[in-house]
């Protein structure tokens, strides 16, 4: 991509408040885009100790910590704050910080509603949690306690717990949707001049399919959670089999959200890839058209698909026949992504700072949470592995691997543009080895456990499993005190450390290198002309 | 240049057609409620039994008219298994049991089981049983002539009842069928509207 760019003058010194209020009343994408990293980071940590208090219970068979009940409001809770309160504010964040910088737009197009849009997630996150507080004070009996998947009927029998969770699902969606939006009317009318649709960078194209799917899913989702509210409450039997509702029901419309859930928390970071192993592999990305055009196929094919993920609860086999193979075709453009990732480096020459190791690391475990989705996918083999831990481990080589580990990609790719300082490059690479080793040490085993039997979402288990169940209880907690290499990382590179200039990496392009590091408070008043 | 502030009413109308868009997926969740409701009743998905037929309008509990019952050709070159059970669901103080608890039939044959259904507290309670068949194939070919559970059941304090259910095994019966479980769950109706109808829990 070839641009003229017109260096923009000092950006001029307009009066914004300071302090709280600044971060409270700011339409700055930048300002916003920080503070949705920063909360997804806080919750990623929220997330992370509630889960390795999980994995402490586990450590061994019996119940030592914690009451079963509590088991089950930590796993149900752990999964909602990494998907609504850290995944995807992390995945935002990089859309308001990058996007515009990207497509050369001096801001978001609706920047009020960002601000608006950011400020909804600490209340919902708040709702989410309390619970656990308000047990302590003898009000309640905790959290919601279903798993994240608020499964009818006993979503519908459930404690006070399950009511906030539906509010803060609520919330939650309804800023993801103003997120979405936002973002679509950015990327369609604030492109710069010249930057047709196929000169997108691919982040935008990834985040639009996103943005696309949460408009088409995320309503469904709000209207099956309206409906076991009003089931709880209101005299409504859209689940209860005695009213002549019908509980599966819940479980189609969960699904017809939940599944094209996990590309909108995935597709961004598909979109960010080609971009680092680009930069890394000093070569232009391979199969640009490729990847746009699997980037549609895999969001179309994910709202057809969603059944798979209840195979075992009783549906006729030509509906059984077309979900499983219907499944099994995402992997076809998913297929055609790994190749263009591999050939992008394919013959480049490769250097490998810390993005480019975790961008690496994310393509060979991201590729075992494909292999291990196919076999998922099969009715025959899944009749055994539905809710075992094989699931458990399958969805967070997906999920922390492909998910969380491209988003730290992303962070130590970026952060130097956000910042204009280098991170401690011994130390993100400490965090790297620490996180792939100790990742496989706590995830590899739970595959064994799963084809072995063992259930999910059970705070006790059969003695067989006790070895697997400690290895993976130890990597759990070296996995979780290594995030704190990270914490430390970033908080220092924003503190200072070696100036970065504007281009940052040697081999990197785009519109968002043309930028001072940081850029300037107002980025791209005149907006490049691209050739 | 032009891009850079784009008219107004540019954004303003691409935020409708989103928002349209966010409307229509809202209510698409909504109409899966009929939608669904249809597909099992034509799939048999899920152990739903089919609709009620015009055959089954003039019935009532506790009365048998199997005279009127529609007539049907008895496939005796075959037989099916149908086996009987039921559960009490949390909240409902009963116990109940299928007098019969396994039946060798002929695709076609009228039969007739019971379920003997015990109050176990000391007070009044109403129920409703909802009906599910395995496999959910066999659901649309399983007809219920005669069931308690086509209305709400009152018992007295300690009281026992035998409730009849009559049933046809039609012949369009897949023939890889050989086994056909029909099962009720039993709910209580204290505390819920009473404005269930047969057909609702059909």
């Amino acid at each position: 991509m070839s641009i003229a760019t017109t260096h923009p003058a000092e950006a001029p010194h307009e009066h914004y408040p300071s302090g709280l209020l600044r971060w409270l009343t700011t339409t700055n994408h930048k300002d916003i885009g920080t503070m949705y990293m920063t909360f997804a980071l806080v919750m990623f940590f929220v997330g992370g100790i509630m889960i390795l208090a999980v994995r402490a219970e586990l450590f061994q068979p019996g119940l030592q910590l914690m009451r079963p009940e509590f088991f089950n409001q930590l796993i149900g809770v752990h999964a909602l704050v990494m998907i609504f309160a850290a995944l995807m504010p992390a995945a935002t964040g990089f859309a308001n910080w990058m996007i515009p910088l990207m497509i050369g737009a001096p801001d978001m197009a609706l920047p009020r509603l960002n601000n608006w849009g950011f400020w909804l997630l600490p209340p919902a996150a708040i709702l989410l949690t309390l619970p656990f507080t308000l047990a302590l004070f003898g009000i309640g009996d905790g959290a919601i306690a279903t798993g994240w998947t608020f499964y009818a009927p006993l979503s519908v029998q459930g404690g006070m717990g399950v009511d906030f969770a539906i509010l803060a699902v609520h919330i939650l969606g309804i800023s993801s949707i103003m997120g979405s939006i936002n973002i679509i009317v950015t990327i369609f009318n604030m492109r710069a001049p010249g930057m047709t649709m196929m000169k997108l960078p691919l982040f935008a194209w990834g985040w639009l399919i996103t943005a696309f799917l949460l408009i088409a899913t995320l309503p469904v989702l709000a209207g099956a959670v309206t409906m076991l509210l009003t089931d709880r409450h209101f005299g409504t039997h859209f689940f209860n089999a005695a009213g002549g509702g019908d509980p599966i029901l819940f479980q189609h419309l969960f699904w017809f959200f939940g599944h094209p859930e996990v590309y909108i928390l995935l597709l961004p970071v598909w979109g960010l890839m080609p971009h680092v192993l680009s930069t890394f592999s000093h070569k232009p990305v391979y199969g640009y058209t490729a990847q746009v055009y699997a980037f549609i196929a895999i969001g179309v094919l994910s709202v057809v698909v969603w059944a798979h993920h209840f195979f075992t609860a009783g549906m006729p086999v030509p509906a059984l026949i077309y979900f499983m193979f219907s499944t099994m075709a995402i992997s076809l453009p998913l297929a055609v992504l790994f190749f263009c990732w591999i050939a992008t480096m394919w013959k480049g020459a490769m250097s490998f700072e810390t993005p480019m190791l975790f961008a690496v690391g994310f393509i060979v475990l991201f590729g075992i949470a494909g292999l291990t989705g196919l076999i998922l996918a099969d009715v025959a083999a899944d009749a055994q592995y539905h809710h075992s831990y094989f699931v458990v481990a399958h969805f967070h080589y997906a999920l922390f691997a492909g998910g969380i580990m491209g988003v730290m990609t992303g962070v130590y790719y970026w952060l130097p543009k956000w910042t204009g300082h280098m991170y401690n490059e011994k130390l993100g690479k400490l965090h790297f080895w620490l996180t792939v080793v100790s990742f496989n040490l706590t995830f590899m085993p739970q595959f064994f456990l799963g084809l072995a039997g063992m259930p999910r979402r059970i705070p006790d288990y059969a003695l067989q499993f006790a070895e697997f169940n400690a290895i993976s209880t130890v990597g759990a907690f070296i996995l979780g005190f290594s995030q704190l290499i990270f914490a430390w990382n970033v908080w220092s590179c924003v503190r200072g450390g070696a100036k970065a200039d504007g281009r940052v990496w040697e081999g990197a392009d785009g519109l968002e290198w043309e930028l001072s590091s940081p850029p300037p408070h107002h980025s791209w008043e005149v907006q490049p002309q691209i050739k | 240049m032009e891009q850079a502030h784009p008219a107004p009413q540019d954004n303003a109308r691409l935020i409708r057609r989103l928002l349209l868009l966010v409307a229509a997926a809202f209510v698409f969740a909504f109409a899966m409620v009929p939608l669904y409701n249809v597909l099992c009743e034509v799939t048999g998905f899920n152990g739903k039994t089919g609709a009620p037929g015009p055959a089954r309008d003039g019935f009532s509990v506790g009365g048998l008219k199997a005279g009127t019952a529609p007539a049907m050709v008895v496939d005796v070159t075959r037989t099916v298994r149908v086996e009987f059970t039921g559960t009490v669901m949390p909240g409902l103080p009963w116990d109940m049991r299928p007098l019969t608890l396994s039946l060798d039939i002929h695709p076609g044959e009228l039969q007739q089981v019971s379920y003997l259904v015990r109050n176990t507290s000391d007070r009044e309670v109403t129920g409703q049983a909802v009906p599910s068949v395995t496999p959910g194939q066999a659901a649309q070919h399983f007809d219920k002539i005669e069931c308690f559970c086509f209305s709400q059941q009152t018992l007295g304090p300690g009281e026992a009842r035998e409730m009849p259910l009559a049933f046809i095994v039609k012949p369009e019966v897949d023939r890889d069928i050989a086994h056909i479980t029909l099962s009720y769950a039993f709910f209580s109706i204290d505390g819920q509207r009473q404005t269930l109808t047969a057909r609702e829990v059909q």
